[in-house]
């Protein structure tokens, strides 16, 4: 074990000793994180990340004019880029469309939504709730749509709480009788309603959603790109890794390592190990520079934690995997490059996953990549550990499964003893 | 003495070719057993099967009482390498390969660091010892490479042709590298293809070709095997044909074979100063201009030439 340990040491110290190497591991994902933040205009204070067009479906069975301004701020030329809304006519239809992953997600607005807001003739309606149809396939366009909904509503309510407040004060302070109560809520209703379709009021620069804690937190283009191209170039270093085991050997320092006292297995473990060590820190070399750098918040820190070491793993098996298929380091690294560029396509590292045809985001389910970028994503919506079972699970098995192949054919090639 | 090692009949094959053909030899503790033959004669296979990296297709050797088939962990303890080529990481200093080699033998804490300190003494790299390797001119990495073989201090060391592609002083350095060490009580199993090294180093030589261990016994118990003989040798110019010569030196008396090997032609007799005048006439005959002559007392590559009918270098 202790010599597993030191061999992982060992290659870390050697990859850190690589210029090369950390120019590609940690100056490469960071300037192309940063260039695509710049053309998204996260540092100039535009935060339109470009056409994304999410498909959506808002059904107004209100009618009246909360429901009509909800409408309208989706129809906004603010969000313009960002949504591409259709209204429907029944509730029943847009779920269909959710259903089929025609959407991203449907918003339903109930009918008298408006009232139960805002008294009418001394009438207050029942509670009417909007209802928000999310497709779970699609956590981050469907997040985006949630974020502007719960913004909508979250001003609809300060408002609705300051207009009880100002009529109880204006009572209390003898300013209007009780019975005019009704006449100044009216009053202060129609005001609602004009902030409330006031799109460029209601919402700020950034997309905001709330966290069950209560707790806000920004939708941020680098929430994005930063740990999708962290992922896109933590293939590059498993890759990396996986050349160093045949480079060893070519260099003659694996036959040597191999007639010390240490066994075959403590060697390939601590190669395996030196892997993993390097992609972790990588990972947590460029997690740590844009928080301090860029303030990015990557969310619950428990929950990065457990999903880089997740990926990190799944990445190594595609590592090793690629190692034990080439013959040459030099081909270890060209499948390397190959992989890394096609995982960082095919799992959405580029474009949304979602503006995919399905046959493609079912092969993206292959990569490290689709399922950390899930996580990732989940984190930076708000949410904690608890949800990202299914990725650090789809990540851990798929690791395990291309280590045992990778084990099976490193011995068929005897790579260890001749 | 007690053997250190024993192979018997020792073979490695790759697929249809036979590599080494069933090598058996012994090795006494504290002598210098150099394997002697050209490029290809299987050399690196015996050492390293000797030194557990391959396994043989047959055959078993014993070291230090470990079976190398069978118990490989216990000879890899008592054994030492230094491989043909250097096994080093460059982006390393010389300390921390050292550091790191030890510890893969087991050593940690103080002893790693005394014995550490100690081999870059006994290396002469105490100075540059936090330099990277790749500073290193190759002579240095030489040392290095053989450093490494010597931290556990073995029973037994491996060396696979350490000097080659090495400047003279550099050479010279690690041969007297090897002889300190045996001096010390190192056994050492010393392979090469130059016979001279062969010749300063060993207390017996094995002469391998083709895979067969073809010859086995003291430098003079093997120079017994061509008689009492000399060899002529005439160093002629860059543009002459020497081979031209070949045949007429066969047939001149006395004259027990001839052959030329680049521009150096070997004349194998039993009275070299008898011939000499002959041999510079028939020379001329043919007009072939020489440089130089020399006059050589018995030795392994006449042994080889005798054996094989080839040079060490062919």
């Amino acid at each position: 074990m202790l010599k597993t340990i030191l061999i992982g040491f060992k290659d870390v110290k050697l990859v850190f000793r690589d210029r090369a190497a950390l120019i590609l591991m940690l100056a490469a994902p960071f300037l192309v994180t940063v260039g695509m933040a710049l053309v998204t205009g996260r540092f100039s204070g535009n935060n339109n990340s470009g056409a994304l067009n999410i498909p959506i479906a808002i059904v107004n069975l209100d009618n009246d004019s909360i429901g009509n301004a909800l409408v309208e701020v989706f129809n906004s030329p603010e969000l313009a880029d960002l949504v591409e809304p259709a209204n429907s006519s029944t509730a029943e239809a847009a779920r269909a469309l959710v259903d089929e992953d025609k959407l991203a997600a449907a918003i339903i607005i109930p009918a008298g939504f408006t009232q139960s807001v805002i008294p009418q003739n001394g009438n207050i309606g029942v509670n009417a709730q909007i209802e928000f149809y999310a497709n779970p396939a699609r956590p981050t366009s469907a997040g985006i749509i949630k974020a502007v909904l719960d913004q909508f509503l979250t001003r609809l309510d300060e408002m609705q709480i300051s207009g009880v407040v100002s009529i109880t004060q204006l009572i209390a302070s003898g300013k209007i009788t009780p019975q005019e109560a009704n006449q100044a809520g009216a009053e202060l209703g129609k005001r609602l309603e004009n902030n409330a379709t006031n799109f460029e009021s209601a919402t700020a620069i950034k997309i905001k959603t709330s966290t069950a804690a209560g707790e806000t937190n920004d939708f941020d283009p680098l929430a994005f790109f930063a740990p999708s191209m962290a992922l896109m170039f933590l293939m590059y270093t498993v890759s990396y890794g996986g050349r160093s085991i045949l480079a060893e050997k070519a260099e003659g320092t694996l036959p040597r390592l191999l007639v010390t006292p240490t066994t075959s297995a403590q060697i390939l473990g601590g190669k395996v190990f030196g892997i993993f060590l390097t992609g972790a820190a990588q990972m947590f070399i460029l997690i740590g520079a844009t928080t301090l750098l860029f303030q990015l918040h990557w969310g619950d820190p428990l929950g990065v934690i457990f999903l880089v070491f997740a990926a990190v793993f799944g990445a190594t098996g595609w590592g090793l995997f690629i190692t034990a298929l080439a013959r040459t380091p030099a081909q270890v690294g060209s499948l390397g490059s190959a992989l890394m560029l096609i995982f960082a396509v095919i799992s959405g590292s580029f474009f949304q996953i979602a503006n995919m045809p399905p046959f493609m985001q079912r092969l993206s389910q292959i990569t490290p990549n689709a399922w950390a970028l899930n996580g990732f994503e989940t984190l930076a919506l708000g949410g904690t550990l608890a949800a990202l079972t299914t990725p650090i699970a789809a990540l851990l098995t798929m690791g395990l499964i291309l280590f045992l192949i990778s084990a099976a054919l490193f011995g068929k090639k005897n790579l260890m003893q001749k | 003495m007690t053997n250190i090692l024993s192979a018997q009949a020792l073979a490695k094959n790759y697929g249809d070719f036979q590599a080494v053909k069933g090598v058996s030899f012994t090795i006494q503790e504290g002598e210098i057993f150099s394997l002697l033959g050209p490029n290809g004669a299987g050399k690196t296979t015996t050492i390293s099967m000797l030194s557990t990296l391959y396994i043989p297709t047959s055959g078993d050797a014993i070291i230090a009482g470990y079976s190398i088939t069978k118990r490989p962990m216990g000879v890899r303890n008592v054994i030492g390498v230094v491989p043909q080529d250097l096994a080093l990481y460059e982006d390393l200093s010389a300390k921390e390969n050292l550091v790191f080699w030890g510890q893969m033998y087991g050593l940690n804490g103080k002893a790693l660091s005394a014995r550490v300190d100690e081999v870059l003494e006994q290396i002469g790299l105490a100075d540059k010892a936090k330099n990277k390797v790749k500073t290193y001119s190759g002579g240095m990495k030489r040392r290095v490479n053989i450093g490494v073989g010597l931290l556990h201090k073995p029973k037994l060391l491996f060396m696979d042709e350490p000097t080659v592609g090495i400047d003279p002083q550099s050479r010279r350095a690690i041969l007297d590298t090897v002889k300190a060490l045996n001096q010390q009580g190192m056994t050492v199993l010393y392979t090469t293809h130059y016979m001279e090294e062969a010749a300063e180093l060993s207390n017996r030589v094995g002469i391998i070709d083709h895979g067969e261990l073809i010859a086995l016994g003291t430098q003079k118990e093997l120079t017994k095997q061509v008689g009492e003989t000399e060899t002529l040798i005439l160093h002629v110019g860059k543009n002459e044909d020497p081979s031209v010569l070949i045949a007429t030196l066969k047939n001149l008396p006395n004259v027990i074979d001839a052959s030329v090997i680049d521009h150096e032609i070997s004349v194998i007799t039993p009275s070299a100063k008898d011939i000499l005048a002959d041999a510079i006439g028939a020379a001329n005959e043919r007009g072939v201009k020489i440089h130089s002559i020399d006059i050589r007392e018995p030795n392994l590559e006449a042994v080889f030439l005798h054996l094989t009918g080839r040079a060490l270098r062919d």
